[in-house]
């Protein structure tokens, strides 16, 4: 460039505020609310664009016996079909280990699955045309559920086990003892804007893939497999996603890899964007598992030991099951010290739909059982739920997980201690009890439960992150990083980042899509650690641009480092004061290089699966909720009228984000607890398939009263970015709350000495056949004349 | 040729097959894709557009699903869409109310919401609360609380009115665009105007779809597939729009959309009204009718028991003839219906309730708000001296058509709330009925409920001081 933009007189590009823990709203909120913000269908079609859609199996466990798609060919509009053979490298695409055809080769394993792909000039036209097929079955056994599954030993992958000590003994000896088990079902993502993706060839034998996807670097190595071509000649884009969730972690990848191939053979760029009806039956879902628990405990309702089973319906393939189950065991002590212990993990293969990656990602279903098994300690006690978590919780002394991780910083004990005083919880119990004894028909509820959940994936290869950020010469800052946008407030809460090392406006920085040629071999956006990693590496990036200015700033002006000050969007030099884009253009001028990648390790971190032991997670985030419900005795409906959540971020980055984090977490969460029933017939083919019959929460199911708070003063203590913590996932577990505080509603039935089990989702009808059985429990223990409280 | 306005702009297209959703009119026609596509079945409000009529010499407002809303329904009306509403870089104050509320996250939901609320203001924040004009727009990423409180902020302003609101001709043009759509020998939209034309329009083409909301028959195009080459649309006949206060009864058209009925409702059957409040979402209840409720004859429709335990009476039109029905006699089967080739549903008769008489109607679903009954019970009786006297009990989701149940009432018939023996009345149900166990619940929990909701009715008639409502309405 032979001359540089003229910097208007005093540009000073200074934040109003500090941007560090700043309100600052979500980068994209205008374009939000304008409708203007780009999603993949949204994006201007190209002339002679085709459309994707995919001929699905009708049979849950079958060998294709013949194929006739003469007719599908015929149809007007289709251009190309594709099937297995037709696919020009690997045909797997099993993300971790291998297992899933992009397009069944011969057998089918669960309704719904991939056979072939046309590609059509409209998708009206391809999704009438896939219907045309006349395929031949022969079927096979089907494996339906976890319980056949484990009648059959029929697993994706081999069981897990975390053993402490002697739990034989330590049942044994205890001075009581308590066993039970759940079902917690799986979840939709229904995230808003459905799987999307559009394929461009490219001119060297590769594609440019624009996908809604949380993991692109995967989306670019799959694609460059089913091609059989280098990675480099395949290059993946992601601006923005309508909401993923975990679902757009592994699942965006198989539309991809279809419309590549597509792509290639008929040389037009390909969109392939499923239909919501598609999207349900076709993607894989949140794991429904089947747990067992056996506890041992004394009179205070402390645990002696804990001997717990995790059963997760995995469905055809491994996916992401392996790490699932792991994160399920990971927090099936959730915040209780359990002492002696076995939890054992098993990965059960059905023949549905390969379940995957939902926010929580297993810790949510681990957490259940031993959240049921405090209830239930209580009732046979006598005691108040609360009153027996908060005597179970990690202290100091009882501190070490039952896989061996140290606990080094305890929030739980003042935190839930906090929440009980703010929330009134022993007054309102006393008023729910009172409420309950006036009221024949409505039964109200009311718990408070903990959550402790361990940030960083347990794959340690996962836990790195790379950044690039380039300075323009007048001042604006190009940043771009390996997270992906889908709503979360990444973008925004890194650019916060940049801008604070740098002094400026965070206007002045615009963060890019995500893409695999700018930031390379980049982990999935999952696992809520976003922020944790590509803010540092964004930081290190940053520190490092910002050294080379200092440096030359020394250098040219013969200054010490400490005379170079970034601040409020000028730069102290000694003396004098320069504005920042000032400071750039000399740099410039002075050849210094304005462009720096950045990268970041997880420090610490280790698990070793052989001993079942290590220090898997960085750090924990925590949180509690006070949830109060009132439950219709007559049909088993019920409200949450109030919930108080208080929760640790450390110190947040951007509050506002953090708090949209903290609410939506447990309104979906609530959902998966409450409404959202997944449900199957009896040849394994999903009957709540379309949002007229799977209800995630709509704005009437949102507490009335619902008051949340940040955890002040607790910064993280280990060094995460600003001694942050991760927000995505920990919340969603929260909601667990409303189902302990069902299941209290139901309690107030038996006199607080029993409630029967509720396994989950909690609808309607699950709470009134509990409603039913804590009511004929009681009646049989009038009949036999025994003590009734 | 179809000719209407797009956020105050006049637009004329050819080559608009009839059962082009507006939606897919303006994401592929228009190339306007802030109005989204989430589920393509009127559940989730991604698409919500807002659309204008000439009514009473101004412009009626409101919003509706454009995912299953066929494009010909715009001809003479007005589309706004989430482009329409900001002037420049300035948003709109409902906009900047999501903005300054951290109300978005993923951001596909927010137009859809943009436009609810947007219509919801414009429109008079007192006649529906936020929370029911936001009942059919689904977020999965906020949990919803930020958008209520620029709700609850939007409440305190005054509506402003985009740029295109001044337009002087618009009103006048749209009210000159003819009716008929897309007229065409093999396909076409009609849209008549009076029964003459209806009736020439459906001697004309006796295969064509006849629609007043659509809110069916969208599903039909969107999910099912079916190419609809022939619609009749009712929804400007203007005998079936019409609404008439008799003497002892409230007279409905077919084609009155619900949001028009429900204060009609509110004074003459306040449960009815608070059922309403819960059918469907502000959205379809804008688009849906009393006649497609019928029509469609669905085992779960929200009014049909309603209508039953009303003892409704039907007028049947005909190619040549009017004839009439008590509702008991309409529903024949799984949806089929008593209606011959060429004959629709013209009006709806409900008699008004005696003043001894009580109503009382329950649904039971999942989820409070826009989901399917798995039981609905509708009853009205007579309490008098301590006794149930004419009971009349109607439900929905126990049989393969909404149903009386008169020998369930039998077991209520003359009996005060101590006589009642409620092992009879679950058996009489149990006889009555053999529900189906599906999505929405088990043949058991219908049974179970069905009697409970029996249970819930007697305590609230004998006992009003007990508690038994979760929520203060419906």
């Amino acid at each position: 460039m032979r001359k540089l933009v003229d910097l208007p007189a005093g540009a000073v590009q200074a934040p109003v505020a500090p941007v560090l823990g700043n309100d600052r709203r979500h980068d994209s909120a205008h374009k939000h609310v304008a409708g203007s913000a780009l999603y993949i269908d949204d994006i201007p079609e190209t002339a002679g664009m085709l459309h994707v859609a995919c001929g699905k199996s009708t049979q849950a466990h079958a060998h294709i016996l013949s194929m006739d798609l003469d007719a599908v060919r015929a149809h007007p509009g289709v251009v190309d079909i594709i099937c297995a053979t037709d696919v020009p490298g690997q045909l797997d695409i099993g993300p971790v280990f291998p297992g899933d055809p992009m397009l069944a080769n011969g057998v089918v394993e669960f309704v719904g699955q991939p056979i072939f792909a046309v590609a059509a000039t409209s998708l009206r036209a391809a999704r009438e045309a896939v219907r045309l097929a006349r395929i031949d079955y022969e079927p096979l056994p089907a494996v339906l559920d976890i319980e056949a599954a484990m009648a059959a030993d029929s697993f994706v992958r081999p069981l897990h086990r975390q053993v402490r000590g002697d739990v034989a003994a330590a049942l044994a000896e205890a001075p009581h003892r308590l066993s039970g088990e759940q079902r917690v079902g799986g979840q939709e993502h229904f995230y808003l804007e459905g799987q999307a993706c559009i394929a461009t060839p490219s001119e060297d034998g590769g594609v440019f893939v624009r996908t809604s996807s949380q993991h692109p670097t995967e989306v670019q190595k799959l694609v460059a497999e089913v091609l059989g071509v280098p990675i480099t000649e395949v290059q993946v884009e992601v601006r923005r996603m309508g909401g993923a969730f975990g679902g757009k972690e592994t699942q965006a990848a198989p539309l991809a890899c279809i419309a590549a191939v597509l792509a290639r053979r008929t040389g037009k760029s390909v969109k392939y964007r499923m239909p919501r009806a598609d999207d349900m039956v076709m993607t894989g879902k949140r794991h429904d598992f089947h747990n067992r628990y056996e506890v041992g405990f004394d009179d205070d309702g402390r645990l002696w030991g804990a001997d717990i089973e995790l059963c997760g319906r995995c469905g055809y393939s491994p996916d992401l099951s392996d790490a699932v189950v792991d994160r399920a065991m990971f927090h099936a002590d959730n915040a209780y010290f359990l002492d002696q212990a076995r939890v054992v993990g098993h990965r059960c293969k059905t023949h549905t739909v390969s379940n995957t990656a939902f926010r929580g990602f297993g810790g949510p279903q681990g957490m259940m059982i031993i959240e049921q098994a405090m209830d239930d300690i209580a009732r046979y006690l006598g005691k108040d739920p609360l009153d027996v978590r908060k005597g179970n919780l990690y202290r100091p002394g009882q501190d070490v997980t039952h896989y061996g991780q140290k606990i080094e910083q305890h929030v739980l004990p003042a935190l839930i201690d906090q929440l009980e005083v703010s929330a009134d919880y022993r007054q309102r119990r006393e008023s729910v009890r009172a409420f309950n004894a006036a009221n024949p028909i409505l039964k109200k509820g009311l718990s408070l439960t903990p959550v402790k959940f361990g940030i960083s994936y347990t794959v340690k290869h996962l836990n790195q992150a790379g950044a690039l950020v380039h300075i323009y010469t007048d001042g604006s800052i190009h940043l771009n990083h390996g997270g992906t946008e889908m709503g979360q407030g990444l973008f925004v809460k890194v650019s916060q980042v940049v801008a604070d090392v740098f002094q400026i406006d965070p206007r002045w920085i615009r963060v890019s899509a995500t893409r695999t040629d700018k930031v390379p071999n980049t982990s999935p956006t999952a696992a809520s650690a976003g922020s944790d990693l590509n803010g540092m590496a964004a930081f290190n990036a940053c520190m490092t641009l910002r050294q080379r200015l200092v440096d030359f700033a020394c250098e040219t002006y013969g200054l010490e480092p400490s005379q170079v000050v970034f601040s409020k969007g000028r730069v102290l030099l000694g003396e004098r004061e320069v504005d920042w884009a000032e400071l750039i253009q000399e740099a410039y001028r002075g050849r210094v290089s304005l462009s720096a990648t950045g990268h970041y390790a997880t420090p610490r971190i280790h698990y070793d699966r052989t001993t079942g032991t290590g220090h898997p997670f960085f750090y924990f985030a925590h949180g509690a909720a006070c949830s109060e419900v009132l439950v219709d005795t007559l049909t088993g409906e019920y409200r949450v009228l109030r919930v108080d959540i208080l929760h640790d971020v450390g110190r947040s980055l951007n509050p506002a984000i953090d708090i949209g984090q903290i609410e939506g977490g447990f309104i979906q969460g609530m959902g998966w607890l409450t409404t959202e029933e997944l449900v199957w017939d009896a040849d394994g083919r999903l009957l709540s398939n379309s949002p007229a019959n799977y209800k995630i929460p709509s704005v009437g199911d949102t507490p009335p009263d619902f008051r949340v708070a940040l955890l002040a003063e607790h910064p993280n203590h280990e060094t995460t970015i600003y001694r942050s913590k991760a927000v995505g996932e920990p919340p969603f577990m929260l909601a667990i709350s409303v189902w302990s505080a069902l299941r209290d509603a139901v309690a107030s039935l038996t006199g607080y000495r029993y409630c029967p089990p509720l396994d989950t989702p909690a609808t309607p009808e699950r709470v009134l056949w509990a409603v039913e059985a804590a009511q004929q429990s009681q009646k049989e223990a009038i009949d036999a004349d025994l003590p009734v409280v | 040729m179809l000719e209407f306005y797009l956020n105050g702009t006049p637009i004329r297209m050819d080559d608009v097959e009839p059962d082009l959703t507006v939606l897919e009119l303006l994401r592929e026609r228009q190339h306007l894709c802030g109005t989204k596509e989430g589920c393509a079945s009127g559940d989730c409000g991604a698409c919500t557009v807002v659309v204008g009529e000439v009514d009473g010499g101004s412009l009626k407002y409101r919003a509706i699903n454009s995912c299953i809303a066929f494009a010909g329904s715009l001809q003479g009306r007005h589309l706004v869409t989430v482009e329409g509403l900001a002037d420049g870089e300035t948003l709109h104050p409902v906009q900047q109310a999501l903005v300054d509320g951290h109300g978005s996250q993923c951001g596909f939901c927010t137009q859809g919401i943009v436009m609810s609320l947007f219509c919801w203001q414009l429109n008079g924040t007192d006649r529906l609360s936020a929370q029911e004009a936001l009942a059919g727009n689904l977020c999965r990423c906020t949990g919803y609380r930020p958008i209520l409180d620029a709700a609850t902020m939007l409440a305190r302003q005054a509506p402003a009115l985009p740029a295109w609101s001044g337009s002087p001709d618009m009103m006048a043009c749209l009210a000159a665009m003819p009716n008929d759509v897309i007229p065409a020998e093999t396909s076409g939209y009609r849209r008549p105007e009076d029964l003459t034309s209806l009736r020439a329009a459906m001697k004309d083409w006796p295969d064509a779809h006849v629609v007043a909301g659509a809110t069916d028959l969208g599903l039909e195009r969107t999910q099912a597939l079916k190419r609809l080459p022939k619609l009749i649309d009712l929804s400007r006949v203007a005998e079936l729009a019409a609404i008439e206060e008799g003497d002892g009864y409230l007279e409905v058209g077919a084609a009155v959309v619900y949001s028009r009925l429900q204060p009609y409702l509110k004074t003459h059957f306040p449960v009815f009204a608070a059922l309403l409040s819960r059918l469907g979402s502000e959205q379809i209840r804008q688009r849906g009718t009393l006649g497609g409720n019928l029509g469609t004859a669905s085992p779960i429709g929200d009014t049909l028991p309603v209508l039953l335990a009303l003892d409704a009476q039907l007028c049947l039109l005909g190619p040549d003839a009017e004839r009439g029905m008590p509702v008991s006699d309409f529903f024949l089967g799984y949806r089929k219906t008593a209606l011959q080739a060429g004959e629709i549903v013209a009006r709806i008769r409900l008699p008004f309730l005696a003043p001894q008489r009580v109503c009382k109607v329950y649904k039971v679903s999942k989820r409070w708000e826009d989901d399917i009954s798995a039981v609905l019970g509708a009853f009205s009786f007579s309490f008098e001296a301590g006794c149930f006297r004419d009971v009349r009990l109607a439900f929905g989701g126990m049989a393969a058509t909404p149903v009386l149940a008169p020998a369930v009432a039998a077991e209520l018939e003359g009996r005060s709330q101590d006589a009642i023996d409620w092992s009879r009345v679950e058996a009489s149900l149990a006889a009555s009925f053999q529900p189906m166990s599906d999505v929405r619940a088990s043949a058991g929990y219908r049974l179970k409920v069905a009697a409970n909701l029996l249970r819930r009715a007697v305590v609230e008639t004998v006992q009003p001081d007990t508690a038994t409502r979760i929520f203060d309405h419906a």
